[in-house]
């Protein structure tokens, strides 16, 4: 193994880490605001609400995330969507990870037993305050560990925008790959970097769990 | 239809769920301080009964009225729903699972209705908290999760949960049922407080000994129907109905 040539192009990864960091960070703000906005559609009252909200689910659930992304970013151009790699990648990746965590977090909202709303109503409460008071608070206890699992599923998902050459840290490997032949040292060195990032995300979606759990 | 002279009054009161009948025009009246337990076998329809009251369970036919306030009528969706609150406020509900927030403390399950839509202070707030828990004996608890007490102190928080919106008529869905029998005589003791303090209570419960104790009036349900009513002297001691006989024989005699 060649050590040398993994300390010299370092810095290179480093700076390839943050972009991943950055797509992942920006990718799951809008995977959470993608699926808030798909739980409140398919537990709405509203029959067309929930059969969009069920529509965006299966659609995104039922095809490639690499076809997604390829359909954004090659086809989009095609229907007047001009979007530079990044951009693409974040609106791709987020909206793919968003149809998962609506799924997480009605999930979560449907968990929470329905005497508790019951409870709620009884005391005068409307729908909407029973929701936000009293069903709300405890469904975020209940979402922190799986949102957490889709989040570490998003921030490998990231290496998929490599495929639309996004200089991420699986685009950069397969860059210096081409100079030096060397794609164990490479991809060993990505997957280090990688695995820092994840490790360290899941240690603060743990600490966070511990945080919010009731006593 | 007038309105009513009844401080309660339940009208012709019929639910169905698709074929299934479970309530079949069912009328009760309770008049203001009274208590009156609704008794029967499991499938009776006596819960459904019970949250028809609060429209918790909506009536397929029939109406509801509480101080000559229609609860369930007939209004667009957002009307309804405005309606439906303000009179919820006035009637406080116990259910047999407590159904307790567990997110918040025991002051925080007594005063967040309270703060949140009577709009009350802080202070005003803490002071209602420690007025209902004094009055079911758990002042040293107020600073505790619900995962902290026993079941009879959690159905004694319930209690004082719906007590401190200032009900004029409280529900008791077998309040009772879910606890350990060492833990019944306390919720009890705190249910015959409030009959002695003349709040008017719609209680449906398995416990007859409770029932003949403090109740004005029992009523005995069977398959969606009022088999019988009267005082619980009469009810219990000498019912007419053979269905009512053979309820409480087996009742009585499967022990406790």
């Amino acid at each position: 193994m060649d050590f040398d040539l993994m300390l010299r192009v370092y810095p290179f990864f480093l700076e390839a880490a943050w972009v991943t960091i950055e797509l992942s960070v920006l990718t799951t703000i809008l995977g959470l605001s993608c699926g808030a906005l798909g739980a409140a559609a398919r537990l709405s009252r509203h029959w067309y609400l929930r059969a969009l909200g069920a529509a965006y689910v299966s659609v995104i659930r039922g095809t490639p995330a690499l076809i997604q992304l390829f359909i954004l970013y090659f086809g989009g151009p095609q229907i007047g969507i001009q979007l530079d790699a990044f951009e693409a990648g974040v609106i791709g990746l987020g909206v793919n990870i968003g149809a998962y965590m609506t799924e997480t977090m009605r999930g979560a909202i449907i968990a929470v037993d329905r005497g508790q709303t019951e409870a709620a109503r009884t005391l005068g409460l409307s729908r909407f305050e029973a929701f936000h008071k009293v069903t709300l608070p405890q469904a975020f206890r209940l979402m922190i560990r799986p949102l957490g699992v889709n989040i570490n599923a998003l921030i490998k998902g990231t290496a998929l925008v490599a495929a639309i050459a996004v200089v991420e840290l699986t685009y950069t490997a397969q860059r210096y790959i081409g100079s030096t032949y060397k794609p164990f040292e490479m991809f060993l060195l990505s997957g280090l970097l990688y695995m820092i990032i994840i490790y360290s995300v899941g240690r603060g979606i743990a600490w966070l769990d511990r945080k919010a759990r009731i006593t | 239809m007038s309105e009513t002279q009844n401080f309660v009054e339940v009208r012709n009161a019929q639910k169905q769920y698709g074929a299934l009948e479970v309530l079949k025009d069912i009328s009760l009246t309770v008049e203001r301080g009274q208590i009156v337990a609704i008794i029967g076998p499991s499938g009776s329809g006596k819960s459904t009964l019970l949250r028809a009251i609060n429209d918790l369970d909506p009536l397929t036919g029939g109406e509801v009225w509480l101080d000559g306030i229609q609860v369930n009528k007939q209004l667009p969706h957002r009307q309804y729903e405005k309606h439906i609150n303000a009179m919820r406020q006035q009637i406080g509900m116990v259910f047999q699972h407590f159904n307790l927030f567990p997110h918040l403390t025991v002051r925080g399950n007594v005063t967040m209705a309270p703060k949140l839509l009577k709009g009350i202070t802080a202070e005003e707030a803490d002071a209602l908290a420690e007025e209902q828990l004094a009055h079911v004996g758990l002042s040293d608890r107020i600073d505790y999760y619900p995962s902290q007490l026993s079941g009879g102190q959690k159905q004694r928080v319930a209690i004082a949960r719906a007590l401190a919106m200032k009900p004029k008529l409280m529900l008791f869905d077998e309040a009772t049922s879910a606890l350990d029998p060492e833990l019944v005589e306390e919720v009890n003791l705190v249910m015959k407080k409030l009959a002695e303090e003349h709040m008017t209570m719609i209680i449906v419960t398995h416990e007859m000994d409770f029932a003949a104790s403090v109740c004005d009036r029992v009523l005995f349900m069977d398959q969606g129907v009022v088999v019988e009513e009267g005082p619980p002297e009469v009810i219990f001691k000498a019912p007419n109905e053979e269905r009512t006989r053979e309820f409480l024989r087996k009742h009585l005699a499967g022990g406790k």
